[in-house]
């Protein structure tokens, strides 16, 4: 397993997980290797690794390694 | 085929037809925040970014994206300008727009903006290619310092945040719009609807709220004077108002009046003590 932080809590995910998997697992939808969900939409979401943004075209190909530190960004209400 | 909207709000070189730009926060109800939304007639609304939470999240998103509203991620919760950029290039990369409303705040018991830091940041957001629309004081000196840096809207404030305290300086807020070549949206401190349509006859393109109608006990009737006042403020704007005076016009003729036996005793009203209108 990889020990990460996620949202600021301690997480661990398996081996060899990259950021796609770890979005798709989050929100419990699935998403291609462009990072958009498979459904159909937008997903309207960020990633934020070690607080610096990571494209969703690199989710794909980008491992989660241990130790990082991940942000996953939502809209909320606000105004 | 829809007409063009005769005198459409231009930001950034989209075109709106509605010049009340909603926030969406205040209200545990989405539904409720749906039905006041859609009952303001707004066009685009703010959203603010934060964590991911299981089971909630994606739905603002939907909401929005179902009903064809705009959005305009927030720098919200920002103290300085790396906050602030990181949060931007954040809701950039989630909501797919170079939009962005920058705010950064200078402490939580005020909430009003760190104008040192809002200049810092619009400088470098708009270096990476953002469209700035900066939440600003009500100083027209700061304004005129955001539009130089390209700022493509400058946002005072009537009031602090969520105070509902209205225009507290309307003079300034009157400056600022009289000398700006870019959008000039009044956000922040709105109360009620007359204040609403004061910002717009003060020469604001837009009014910018979301306590007013989100903490308003009728939300959704809230959204709709405000979407009435917004509109009525920018024709009375455009209209030519008559100028204050001293003394009364009648409106009625002041000839063809049926006889009085003595007109020695028509009053005149210069004993009065009359104060100056504006």
């Amino acid at each position: 397993m990889t020990a990460i932080t996620l949202n600021g809590t301690p997480h661990a995910v398996p081996e060899d997980t990259t950021i796609v998997d770890l979005v798709a697992e989050a929100i419990s939808r699935p998403l291609g290797p462009d990072g958009r969900p498979l459904d159909g939409g937008r997903l309207g979401m960020a990633v934020a690794v070690d607080a610096i943004v990571l494209p969703r075209s690199r989710w794909y190909r980008t491992p989660v390694v241990e130790g990082q530190s991940i942000e996953i960004i939502t809209a909320v209400q606000g105004g | 085929m829809t007409t063009p909207h005769p005198d459409p709000l231009l930001l950034d070189g989209a075109e709106f037809s509605s010049r009340l730009i909603m926030g969406t926060g205040g209200l545990s109800s989405l539904h409720t925040l749906e039905q006041a939304l859609l009952a303001s007639g707004t066009e685009l609304t703010t959203v603010a970014l934060r964590r991911y939470s299981p089971g909630q999240g994606d739905t603002l998103f939907s909401l929005l994206e179902r009903n064809g509203i705009r959005i305009l991620p927030n720098t919200a919760g920002c103290y300085t300008a790396r906050d602030a950029l990181l949060t931007a290039e954040l809701g950039r990369e989630a909501l797919e727009t170079d939009w962005v409303k920058l705010e950064v705040i200078a402490d939580e018991d005020t909430l009003l903006p760190d104008v040192v830091e809002l200049l810092d940041a619009t400088e470098q957001l708009v270096a990476r290619g953002f469209k700035v629309f900066a939440y600003t004081s009500d100083d027209p000196a700061v304004a005129h310092r955001l539009e130089d840096l390209g700022a493509a809207a400058v946002m005072p404030l009537g009031a602090p945040i969520g105070t509902g305290l209205g225009i507290l300086n309307p003079h300034n807020i009157e400056l600022i719009t009289s000398r700006a070549d870019v959008p000039v949206v009044l956000d922040a401190g709105i109360g009620t609807a007359s204040e609403a349509a004061l910002a717009m006859e003060l020469g604001c393109d837009a009014v910018l709220l979301a306590s007013a109608v989100t903490r308003a006990q009728d939300p959704v009737a809230m959204a709709t004077a405000m979407r009435h006042a917004v509109a009525a403020g920018r024709l009375a704007a455009g209209a030519g108002r008559i100028p204050a005076r001293r003394h009364a016009v009648a409106s009625s003729p002041m000839t063809g009046l049926v006889d009085t036996d003595d007109p020695e005793d028509v009053p005149r009203g210069d004993w009065a003590p009359v104060r100056e209108g504006r």
